[in-house]
């Protein structure tokens, strides 16, 4: 039997395991497909993924749209901050959490992270996003409408890509419970200077957004070619 | 050859040989390593979990490996397994590399990097298949078009500085110990 054979069967097998589960219900997106159109200027895009890994999306933007993918799973620094019971501390940790280069993110997937988030953190870690986003590049991210309710249990969802139209979540055990969710106004604000492109208020009370960073030429004076 | 799985199971606490089992201090000459460090199974060869292998590790056959290895392992050509012991904290360079165990350091795969539940990685990868199983850790970023970058090219990863170990090279899976 050759490897290749073996390494065959194996991909099938574990493809049952890593694929999104067929009896799971798959829940619509409308603005995966404008994130993923505003990676296609670039020839090999980075992105930030701040979920948990999921060997799917891996897949997803890895091999299919032929994307460089950084996975910095922040809902464990938040659960570490919980655990320790040094909250306080999360916005500074989160200010000098990426060791990335400024400009060095094409697209940057937060999935619902900032619901989890007290107002000092999101606006911490939205700076962050900022500073390593590239101009025009694009980050989506998802924000609870309704109110978090008492005695639900502490749970975070992992958002497993189904296709460019549909997402499975899948919960997972998390020690923060949502925090109340915050104003279109904030939500607007706390990404400034970054431009809300397209925003969706979908049937199951979640807002989808997709922010994009200006062009150089809009941000900065333009340099003439003889300076 | 296909008892990988097999070999790569815990060793219920067992080490390799009762050799091993004294040996807890960093081994730092290839010879101290290969009569202490290599258990075959058929042309399967395994670091036993009691080893600690400082330095480069090269080789030209199958390896599994449930103890700790600090600094370079290059198996290109064939297939690397980090047991669920395993604690690497090395750049990795191979053909294939499944992790059930710790891995520090980036990895570059010509075929496949399999992360199995349990398994961690924290380090870059690159490699033209990845799968990452549901309960595994993984911190860094994913290449998958990249070719498999050659060894020496990568850049390290802060995280996986290698100490400054001597350049020891336990030339470990050899040939030799395939005919066993």
């Amino acid at each position: 039997m050759a490897l290749s054979d073996l390494f065959s069967r194996r991909r099938k097998e574990h493809a049952e395991s890593e694929a999104p589960s067929s009896d799971a219900p798959v829940h619509p997106t409308k603005v995966l497909a404008r994130f993923i159109a505003g990676l296609s200027a670039r020839s090999h895009p980075v992105i930030l993924d701040l979920g948990p890994s999921v060997g799917s999306n891996v897949n997803f933007f890895g091999q299919d749209l032929g994307c460089k993918i950084i996975v910095e799973d922040l809902s464990k620094d938040i659960d570490r901050h919980v655990r320790e019971s040094i909250l306080e501390k999360l916005p500074a940790f989160l200010t000098n959490r990426f060791p990335q280069e400024p400009g060095s993110i094409d697209g940057i997937l937060c999935w619902d992270l900032f619901d989890y988030l007290d107002k000092p953190s999101a606006k911490s870690l939205a700076d962050q996003l900022i500073r390593l986003l590239r101009p025009e590049g694009v980050l989506l991210a998802f924000f609870s409408t309704s109110e978090p309710q008492a005695g639900t249990r502490l749970e975070y969802t992992r958002h497993v890509v189904v296709d460019r139209n549909g997402l499975q979540h899948r919960p997972y055990p998390g020690a923060r419970p949502k925090q109340r969710p915050l104003p279109n106004r904030d939500i607007q604000r706390l990404f400034e200077p970054l431009r809300i492109v397209e925003q969706f208020l979908l049937k199951t009370n979640l807002r989808e957004v997709l922010f994009r960073k200006a062009p150089v030429a809009a941000s900065a004076p333009a340099v003439s070619p003889s300076a | 050859m296909w008892k990988r799985d097999e070999a790569v199971k815990p060793t219920s606490g067992q080490p390799a040989t009762p050799a091993a089992a004294a040996s807890t201090q960093p081994v730092s000459a290839p010879v101290a390593v290969q009569p202490e460090a290599r258990r075959i199974e058929r042309d399967i060869v395994n670091i036993g979990k009691s080893v600690v292998i400082k330095g480069e590790l090269n080789g030209s056959e199958d390896l599994t490996i449930e103890g700790h290895v600090e600094g370079r392992i290059e198996l290109k050509d064939h297939v690397l397994t980090i047991g669920p012991n395993g604690k690497i904290k090395a750049q990795v360079f191979a053909k294939a590399v499944i992790v059930l165990g710790e891995v520090n350091g980036n990895v570059t795969a010509s075929e496949k990097v399999d992360i199995r539940d349990g398994g961690s990685v924290d380090g870059d990868i690159i490699s033209p298949r990845v799968a990452i199983a549901e309960g595994a850790h993984f911190r860094g970023s994913v290449d998958m078009q990249r070719k498999g970058a050659q060894p020496g090219q990568q850049k390290p990863a802060a995280s996986a500085q290698p100490e400054k170990a001597p350049a020891t090279t336990a030339a470990a899976p050899q040939s030799q110990a395939a005919a066993h």
